[in-house]
């Protein structure tokens, strides 16, 4: 199973996670991205969380493995 | 444009207004990551520029050795306005960045930006129907152009005829940088009396629009007060106009010059969003600039006060240490955490907004002309500065 949360210490708001995940990250109102649930991936939005993850800017996305 | 010097040696004397650069700055930064990643000028009164990824991030992360005061090279320092800066978030640092940012940020957030993307399509299609019908168009001046200024104008509740006035005021700030202060001045100055007017009226005439947002926004706890907001407002109109109109540009250029990417994206629209980020990735318009706080040795470089860091993200968008393949455009490209936007906490506000109006100008263009090309590959012309794109863009559309 797959866990995707952000390190809001490093995340700038790119919203590159929103935009790739908007089913698992949604954007706060300063643009920041903020983990929709408690972050468990359903299999079918794999894909995208890892997408999220490839394309943070800050490398704030993360995905733990369990 | 003042006379210069042709550049010697690239990485004792480098100068990115010198033609060779403005023609083609990729190969010069790839000599230099090989050979000496961090090159040194003594123009400009001292400057730095590194080229790799890694050495680009540890900047703009490290805002304690290095300071915002100035964003743009030029030949002079400009004075100490700590720590707000002349035009904030841009050229403000901890800790009174913070505020200035967050008073902007939730008025240019993707869900205010998205009520916007209607009436950009709507302008798009207007420009193109214009077009239609001719054989050659620029499409940097007749298209990529018009865009941002007419979306900026709007969101802020200027006058939209004024849209050549704001052209000149950023060309005059961001391009003509290797005059002299006195040269620069009086343009500067000419901004400042017209936000002055508008910022005025805004006052008098509260209305709902992003001018009246400012000057109400809360900044810890209070308004902030006018010379900020007008500041910032002037930051609006620079960041967001020659930016977008070079992403444009650039984007369109690639596409003219690439059937079979544009071909692509015409029966794959659902592509553009992933080709939008490789655009900006590998033609990233804009470089940034530092000051060095006091003298060190950084990484071995033996820096001093007040020298500048040319902060170049699109050098970093093509470091093969941090991307596979960088000159080579991929527009499906899956990993690409392209820094085109800045990285650490000088984010681009405006991102969300310059890629609404990128992806939504490019959309409109490819569906009314699904067939373009380079009318003259020589013709096309870059900017110099530090807001890099075509200026010139003949593009054959009949
Ligand atoms: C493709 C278009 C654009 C690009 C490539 C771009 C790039 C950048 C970059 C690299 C920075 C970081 C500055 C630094 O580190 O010193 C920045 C900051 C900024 N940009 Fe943009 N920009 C674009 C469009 C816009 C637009 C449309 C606006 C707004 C109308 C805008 C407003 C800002 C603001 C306010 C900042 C300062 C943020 C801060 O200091 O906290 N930009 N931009
Ligand atoms: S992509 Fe990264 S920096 Fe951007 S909002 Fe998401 S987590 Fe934050």
């Amino acid at each position: 199973m797959v866990k995707i949360a952000i390190d809001s210490e490093r995340c700038e708001g790119h919203g590159r996670c929103y935009s790739l995940a908007p089913k698992l990250v949604e954007p706060d109102d300063l643009g920041n991205g903020r983990v929709i649930g408690d972050g468990t991936v359903p299999a079918d939005q794999e894909d995208n969380a890892r997408q999220a993850e490839g394309n943070c800017p800050e490398r704030a996305v993360l995905l733990e493995e369990t | 444009m003042a006379d210069r010097p042709p550049v010697r040696d690239w990485a004792t004397d480098f100068d990115h207004t010198d033609p060779t650069w403005v023609a083609d700055p990729y190969p010069i930064w790839d000599e230099l990551r090989q050979a000496c990643p961090v090159a040194h000028s003594d123009r400009y009164g001292g400057a730095w520029l590194p080229t790799r990824h890694a050495d680009v991030a540890a900047i703009a992360y490290d805002t304690d050795d290095f300071t915002s005061r100035s964003v743009v090279v030029t030949e002079y320092r400009p004075p100490n306005l700590a720590p707000r800066g002349i035009a904030p978030p841009i050229t403000s640092d901890p800790p009174f960045h913070q505020g200035a940012r967050r008073m902007l940020l939730p008025l240019m957030s993707p869900q205010v930006i998205a009520k916007w993307e209607p009436s950009t399509r709507e302008y798009c299609q207007s420009l193109v129907h214009e077009l239609a019908g001719r054989e050659v168009v620029d499409a940097a001046t007749e298209y990529a152009q018009h865009i941002p200024v007419r979306v900026i104008a709007r969101m802020l509740g200027f006058p939209e005829d004024d849209a050549d006035r704001f052209r000149g005021f950023v060309h005059h700030v961001l391009e003509d940088v290797t005059l002299p202060l006195e040269l620069r001045l009086p343009g500067m100055q000419e901004l400042f009396e017209y936000l002055r007017d508008q910022v005025k009226d805004h006052i008098d005439n509260p209305r709902d629009d992003l001018t009246t947002a400012l000057l109400n926004a809360d900044m810890g706890g209070e308004v902030a007060d006018l010379s900020h907001v007008g500041g910032t407002i002037a930051l609006l109109l620079l960041a967001g106009i020659d930016t977008t109109w070079s992403a444009i540009g650039a984007s369109i250029w690639h596409l003219a010059s690439h059937p079979e990417d544009r071909d692509r994206l015409v029966k794959e629209p659902d592509l553009l969003p992933t080709a939008v980020e490789e655009f900006l990735r590998a033609y990233a318009p804009v470089t940034m600039a530092r000051l060095v706080k006091h003298d060190m040795d950084w990484h071995g470089c033996p820096m001093k006060e007040d020298d500048w860091i040319l902060l170049s993200f699109p050098a970093a968008n093509r470091d093969p240490e941090f991307f596979v393949d960088p000159d080579e455009v991929i527009i499906d490209r899956t990993d690409n955490r392209h820094a085109a936007f800045g990285l650490g906490i000088h984010r681009c506000a405006g991102s969300h907004l310059a890629r609404m109006e990128l992806r939504v100008a490019l959309e409109v263009f490819l569906d009314a002309f699904p067939v373009f090309h380079l009318d003259d590959p020589a013709a096309v012309k870059w900017s110099a500065g530090q807001v890099r794109g075509p200026r010139t863009l003949p593009v054959h559309i009949g």
